[in-house]
């Protein structure tokens, strides 16, 4: 069974987990994601390897507790198991070995996809640096697990706390006004960050990929929810991703789609106490 | 003295007008008197045509006769030789175009063939009701194969090989196990306990199935191999599904039939919100296609509460794909065909489906599959309001297992090409079947591939 091993909580929305899961701790690889499912009728949920070590057999997540059936995964405590846990799904991403410099940018839990590519990175003898956002403070996760390997690690805060006052997108800036090289930018966040990090990228055509999260049901290739517009041809977030070039994605259209189930999750919270109990069968 | 009634007994259905709102069984099935009486009805020939319309060669006429004597458990053996998931193919197979449209009893004009489904259902419901579960012990031979995916062709091959003494895993992609036959095929259509009822018996043969691993991410054919099974047989579908690349495809509201009825089947989206898989259809649904999957997302669809359901489809009702009977059913309940029509652009208002803009077509020269081209009429299209659109116009296989597996060799448009008699492909020891060779195809073909299969690695293997 899939075991939470270790939970700590990172903020008032987020927590981290190591999960036991043997197969694919061994198998997996940057740029990659599991899928994970709370309860016999739960909802597939797709979250990002954050790390892994497969010595002990553990994949680490990073979830942000945003509805209903990450709140349900809230409450795990450790020696608890997840019902499903899937993986590891999606391409590992294509790590450049000529590249010399390359900046990752993080928004709030998008620090854990952008860790694995940074130190592998690093590995591969590239000098790396990051760019960590969050609105305040105690959104800026994993600042010292990245200064193990990168030569500078930024930070940006909405109201100051900490870092730059300001969005991940003005330190971006700077660096490139200062007049930094970088090799590829490598963006993972909200999708109004990823764009809005394309937006002061694709001036200077700096390579930049991004990891796109629309909507997902299987995570296999047989639905086709995940669907996404990218150089204007549609491609499967699941199994073409989800890393793509972020310099020809349409990340409108990405943010429509994520939309499309609004009415209907707001509803299940609101509801939640009552759908959990129907699934544990004690009404 | 046989029984020269023109028309197959009729069978139990629940009314279309409460079925429409409701998930369970459409048809009810034969009560004992109804099968003996229906049985009758084969003239027991010596020269059976209909066997010759089984994929799989179900000796139909002994079995019938068994059922006429009332001894439903000799039937069952005698199906059961050839075929190992009978409750499912009496409910899905294209019997009109298979067994049913060979049968001698059809030819004459008004005259209907013998129920040969609605026997072969009866005799395998009748067994899970009554009969004694198989008790004769397997003598394992040491041997190990690993299947992947779990749909008919891998549970046929497995539970093949099981009963020679194989030890055979079955790797699974999803959760649950059964393929499109959980996923895909309605509830209403295909309980989905009498599936779970099929895989236990696979299961307490031996077989083992282990869910939540996708072959070619969480472990390879060659680590397979590496691991000491023997054979592996791929099982694993069709997959990904066809858009037809108009405008407007990416809208909200724009389901591929594969998304819809996996949310409401496989995740229990016609019980939101009390399961949290989400499942959305407005007033008024469109679906583009006149396939089995096609009939499933409509009849699905008013299931969930649309009003006004649409089947749009750029052919004639002769060269829809679907049973006969689904599209029966389909009319009965109030799905409304619109044949000769293409839809040719999705509007959207707010990111959100509008309306469906179709084109009206005409039936021009026969192409490469002799049927009559469809082609449009200058100048006529017209707009249906909707803010859903279902498209089930076919899937093209996954790449993943091709992509990963080195030496495998596929057909152009991605079909695993594999040797007829033996279902082997270009991999020594590696052999595949099901929708993953052929493309979209049935159940029973797909079983009929998973047993040749199991039964040319059971030669090849007990001669090493
Ligand atoms: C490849 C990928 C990697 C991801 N990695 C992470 C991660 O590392 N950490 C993390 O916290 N989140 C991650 N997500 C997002 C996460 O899957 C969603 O937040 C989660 O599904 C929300 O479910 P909910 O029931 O809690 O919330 P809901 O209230 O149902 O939804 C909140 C929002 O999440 C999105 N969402 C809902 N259902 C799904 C679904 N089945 N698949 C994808 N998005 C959905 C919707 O856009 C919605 O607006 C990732 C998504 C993808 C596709
Ligand atoms: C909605 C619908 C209705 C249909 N109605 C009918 C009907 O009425 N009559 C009829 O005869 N046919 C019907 N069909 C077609 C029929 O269901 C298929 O032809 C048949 O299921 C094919 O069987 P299969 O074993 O090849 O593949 P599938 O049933 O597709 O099973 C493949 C399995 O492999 C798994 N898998 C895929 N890739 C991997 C991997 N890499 N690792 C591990 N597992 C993997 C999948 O998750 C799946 O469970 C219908 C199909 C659909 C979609
Ligand atoms: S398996 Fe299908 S085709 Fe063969 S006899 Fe049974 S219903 Fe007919
Ligand atoms: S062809 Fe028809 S009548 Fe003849 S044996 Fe087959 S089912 Fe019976
Ligand atoms: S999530 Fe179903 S195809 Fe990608």
């Amino acid at each position: 069974m899939y075991e939470v091993k270790r939970k700590v909580i990172l903020n008032d929305a987020a927590f981290e987990m190591d999960v036991y899961a043997p197969l694919v701790a061994k198998k997996c690889e940057p740029g990659q994601f599991i899928i994970a499912r709370v309860g016999e009728d739960g909802e597939r949920i797709p979250l990002t390897i954050g790390d892994y070590d497969p010595e002990k057999g553990t994949v680490t997540i990073v979830v942000q507790a945003v509805g209903f059936s990450t709140k349900q995964m809230l409450k795990l405590e450790e020696g608890d198991c997840f019902t499903d846990f899937v993986g590891p799904l999606g391409v590992p991403t294509k790590l450049n070995p000529e590249h010399k410099h390359v900046i990752g940018v993080a928004g709030g839990i998008g620090s854990a996809p952008v860790y694995p590519q940074l130190k592998k990175l690093a590995e591969m003898g590239c000098n790396v640096d990051v760019i960590i956002g969050g609105r305040e403070k105690q959104y800026v996760l994993w600042a010292e697990k990245f200064e193990k390997f990168c030569d500078h690690v930024y930070i940006a805060t909405d109201n100051g706390e900490v870092g730059t006052k300001g969005f991940v997108t003005d330190v971006l800036q700077k660096l490139i006004d200062d007049g930094e090289k970088f090799d590829e930018v490598i963006a993972i966040g909200p999708v109004i960050m990823m764009k809005n990090v394309v937006r002061v990228t694709k001036p200077y055509n700096i390579p930049t990929s991004v990891s796109l999260n629309p909507i997902m049901v299987d995570g296999t290739g047989m639905c086709g929810c995940c669907r996404v517009t990218v150089d204007g041809k549609i491609k499967f977030a699941c199994v073409d991703g989800p890393d793509f070039d972020g310099l020809t994605v349409d990340f409108d259209e990405l943010m429509a789609r994520q939309r499309m189930f609004k009415e209907e999750e707001h509803h299940v919270n609101e509801n939640a106490d009552r759908i959990c109990n129907l699934m544990r069968g004690v009404e | 003295m046989p029984n020269m009634s023109k028309e197959k007994v009729k069978m139990p259905e629940q009314d279309p007008q409460v079925r429409n709102k409701n998930f369970e069984e459409v048809a009810l099935g034969y009560t004992k008197e109804m099968a003996m009486e229906e049985a009758t009805r084969c003239l027991n020939c010596k020269k059976p045509f209909c066997m010759d319309g089984c994929p799989v060669n179900v000796p139909i006429p002994r079995f019938i006769q068994e059922v006429a004597k009332g001894d439903f458990d000799k039937a069952f053996d005698i199906i059961t030789e050839e075929n190992a998931l009978p409750a499912i193919c009496g409910r899905v197979c294209p019997q009109e175009n298979q067994c049913e449209g060979k049968c001698v009893r059809g030819r004459a004009k008004g005259s209907e063939s013998v129920a040969i489904g609605r026997l072969e259902r009866f005799v395998a419901d009748y067994h899970r009701d009554h009969g004694k579960k198989d008790e004769s012990k397997i003598v394992k031979n040491g041997k190990k194969v690993a299947v992947v995916g779990s749909g008919p062709s891998g549970i046929s091959c497995a539970g093949e090989l099981a009963k020679r003494g194989y030890d055979v895993k079955v790797f699974e992609a999803l959760h649950k196990t059964g393929g499109v036959l959980s996923y895909g095929i309605p509830e209403f259509r295909l309980p989905k306990a009498l599936v779970q009822y099929e895989i236990d018996t696979v299961a307490d043969m031996g077989v083992d199935f282990e869910t939540n691993v996708v072959v070619g991410r969480t472990i390879t054919v060659d680590e397979l191999e590496e691991e000491g099974f023997d054979a592996i047989f791929v099982g694993s579908g069709a997959g990904l599904p066809r858009f037809q690349g108009i405008p407007g495809e990416n809208l909200n509201g724009v389901y591929s039939a594969n998304e819809f009825l996996t949310r409401v089947n496989l995740m229990k989206g016609y019980m939101f919100p009390d399961r949290p898989t989400p499942v959305k259809v407005t007033n008024t649904v469109c679906v583009v296609g006149a396939g089995n999957v096609a009939m499933d997302a409509a009849r699905t669809a008013k299931r969930l509460g649309a009003e006004n359901v649409y089947i749009v489809y750029r052919r004639s009702e002769e060269e829809a794909p679907a049973r006969k009977e689904e599209i029966h059913h389909a009319k009965e309940e109030g799905i409304i065909f619109k044949f000769l029509t293409n839809p040719i652009e999705v509007k959207g208002e707010d990111g959100w489906v509008k309306s469906l803009v179709c084109q009206e077509m005409e039936l021009g020269e026969p192409d490469e599959s002799g049927r009559r081209r469809p082609v449009p009429v200058e100048g006529k299209t017209f707009e249906i309001e909707t803010g859903t659109f279902i498209v089930a116009i076919g899937q093209s296989p996954n790449p993943l297992i091709r992509q990963t597996t080195p030496g495998l060799d596929t057909q152009k448009w991605g079909g695993i090409i594999v040797n007829e008699e033996t279902n082997e492909t270009s991999r020594e020891n590696v052999y595949a079947g099901g929708d993953a060779v052929t493309g979209a195809a049935t159940v029973i073909l797909a079983m009929g591939a998973g047993k040749k299969a199991a039964q040319a690695i059971d030669e090849k293997l007990s001669k090493k």
